[in-house]
């Protein structure tokens, strides 16, 4: 079975990140960025699957980044991807343009599954995954934290709302990882090194037929400033009289 | 502009919070029609037709919310409706099935929307971004234009004194997706009102250092208070608290009269699900932790000793 796992490289939310002067988009000269934290999940999920249930998987793992963006990729390799696939496209993407350029991938490969993360921690659109579903005409599960392959597909937990929901699906599909589903594990340095040597097919949105469509226009960005002053009290019947004053809890 | 709200239920009873999505499509147009689905639904599409026309999937096919038949239908009603806006709540079942129907109606969507503005004949939309460090604004283009709204944001309307009409949506079964099958659903049992709904939060962190401790400190000030409980994600992570409490950019959003923050440090993912709320207080006995930066109050001490004393006060003073 091919696992197909798309893997975006976000800016590192460890990082205080700044605007352009005019407020146009992030300023990202200095910015660091790493592997989206949810796809890392999927990685570590197409990689147990691989050990156990499928030995015979093969990883592939798909980005879609500038030229010289190739390193969140490199981490997935360095994890334990079979091998890696960049779609080269420099600047932002709405889902809708992701979702097809990966559309137009996954015809080529014919994967079995498509693991992702349920959402990128930079957009947080959480959009990608359902209309790459919904593009390919596959059942999809969304907020995975259990995956077991039953006999003809998938039996997978999912979170929700209301609380942990099972659903079973047929083959192939596409499941978009949640927190839960495992912890992902770090790469050897041996392995970031032979990761490093590997090498990474490209490909680019005309070679794949995919003319973009923007569905989504960026207009501006302003950073959120906090302006909360925190009032220190002294103890539990201070604190209860300000709680009191601002009328948040009864008299 | 032709509006269509997606109207959320749990089976029994239409979730609060999708008056935000109708409250949102009212502040936007006149003309909004809602939609309910579901099997055996009568009940909860007479409650929907208080606030607009409503359309009703009544079908055994649709029993379980599954994702695939779910999205088709929203799809096939979207389309003879002709909608140009798809309103519903951000909720797990709004990201799952709405997003899924937005894959097939050509993927104009905006998430978690937390206000608009019409100018220039275009609607533009506010949402967070990067753990809502930063708000974009943002168009979309094409039609139908699909938006999730943010619960806490948009009030619910008025209902009208007399309901609207209600009418069936014919389901065709045969042309329904059957690749996926609902198995079941672990409800979490909980007397507590929703963390998302909830005037109060109680909510705690890695101070707790098991499920007991938890219970008897953030659960009875919780219920002395009338108010929801919630949850960091290291103590989820902990397997202390239950996922569904998780509070935070990728759990959930919420945004409550009042905040208690007990032994949570304020990780930035945190503060994403939580920094708009009215007032927020917390005890904490790190005076360095950045909860206090986002916080009206803070008090400085251990929760262990802190919150029985907090109970204590409480009930001393009735």
């Amino acid at each position: 079975m091919k696992i197909l796992v798309p893997c975006k490289r976000v800016p590192d939310p460890d990082q205080k990140l700044r605007l352009k002067a005019d407020g146009s988009n992030i300023d990202d000269a200095a910015v660091s960025f790493i592997l989206n934290p949810f796809d890392a999940i999927a990685v570590e999920e197409a990689l147990r699957i691989r050990e156990v249930a499928h030995p015979d998987a093969e990883i592939v793992a798909v980005g879609i980044c500038p030229g010289e963006g190739e390193a969140e990729l490199r981490t997935a390799l360095a994890m334990g991807a079979d091998r890696a696939l960049q779609v080269e496209h420099d600047g932002m993407l709405d889902p809708w343009n992701v979702a097809r350029l990966l559309t137009a991938v996954i015809e080529r490969e014919q994967p079995g599954l498509v693991l992702m993360g349920k959402q990128a921690v930079d957009d947080d659109s959480n959009q990608t995954g359902q209309f790459l579903a919904a593009l390919l005409g596959w059942p999809q599960a969304t907020f995975a934290s259990q995956l077991e392959f039953i006999d003809g597909g998938l039996r997978v937990h999912r979170e929700t709302d209301l609380g942990i929901e099972v659903i079973c699906l047929t083959l192939p599909a596409v499941v978009t990882a949640d927190l839960r589903l495992n912890e992902p594990r770090y790469a050897s340095l041996p392995s970031i090194l032979r990761a490093k040597k590997k090498s990474i097919e490209h490909t680019t949105p005309a070679e794949l037929g995919v003319v973009l469509e923007h569905r989504v226009q960026l207009l501006s960005m302003e950073a959120v400033n906090n302006q909360r002053q925190c009032e220190q009290v002294s103890n539990v019947a201070n604190l209860l009289a300000k709680l009191r004053e601002a009328e948040v809890i009864e008299k | 502009m032709k509006a269509l709200v997606l109207m959320e239920h749990d089976g029994a009873a239409l979730r609060r919070g999708s008056g935000a999505a109708l409250g949102f499509a009212r502040a936007i147009t006149e003309d909004v029609t809602v939609l309910v689905l579901g099997e055996g639904i009568a009940a909860m599409t007479a409650e929907a037709a208080k606030f607009a026309p409503a359309l009703a999937a009544d079908n055994a096919a649709l029993a379980d919310p599954v994702a695939d038949r779910w999205a088709h239908v929203i799809a096939e009603v979207v389309r003879t409706h002709k909608a140009e806006l798809v309103v519903a709540t951000a909720t797990t079942w709004a990201k799952d099935i709405v997003g899924r129907a937005a894959g097939l109606l050509g993927g104009a969507m905006a998430s978690d929307v937390i206000g608009h503005e019409l100018k220039e004949g275009e609607l533009r939309l506010r949402r967070p971004m990067f753990a809502g460090a930063i708000i974009a604004t943002i168009t979309l283009k094409g039609s139908p234009q699909i938006i999730t709204v943010r619960s806490s944001v948009y009030d619910i309307p008025e209902p009208a004194a007399t309901p609207f009409a209600i009418k069936a949506v014919a389901v065709d079964v045969a042309a329904l997706p059957n690749d996926m099958e609902f198995e079941g659903i672990d409800r979490r049992i909980d007397e507590r009102p929703d963390v998302t709904e909830a005037r109060i939060v109680v909510s705690g962190g890695r101070a707790f250092k098991s499920s007991e401790d938890y219970e008897r400190l953030v659960g009875s000030l919780a219920d002395r208070l009338g108010a929801a409980t919630g949850s960091s994600r290291a103590l989820v992570d902990a397997g202390i608290t239950p996922n569904s409490l998780q509070v935070g950019q990728t759990g959930k959003i919420v945004a409550p009269d009042l905040y208690l923050a007990l032994g949570i440090s304020g990780a930035v993912q945190h503060l994403a699900g939580m920094k708009n709320s009215r007032v927020i207080a917390a005890i904490n006995q790190d005076s360095d932790a950045p909860i206090f930066e986002f916080s009206d109050f803070g008090l400085i001490g251990d929760v262990y000793e802190e919150v029985p004393r907090l109970i204590e006060q409480l009930n001393s003073s009735q």
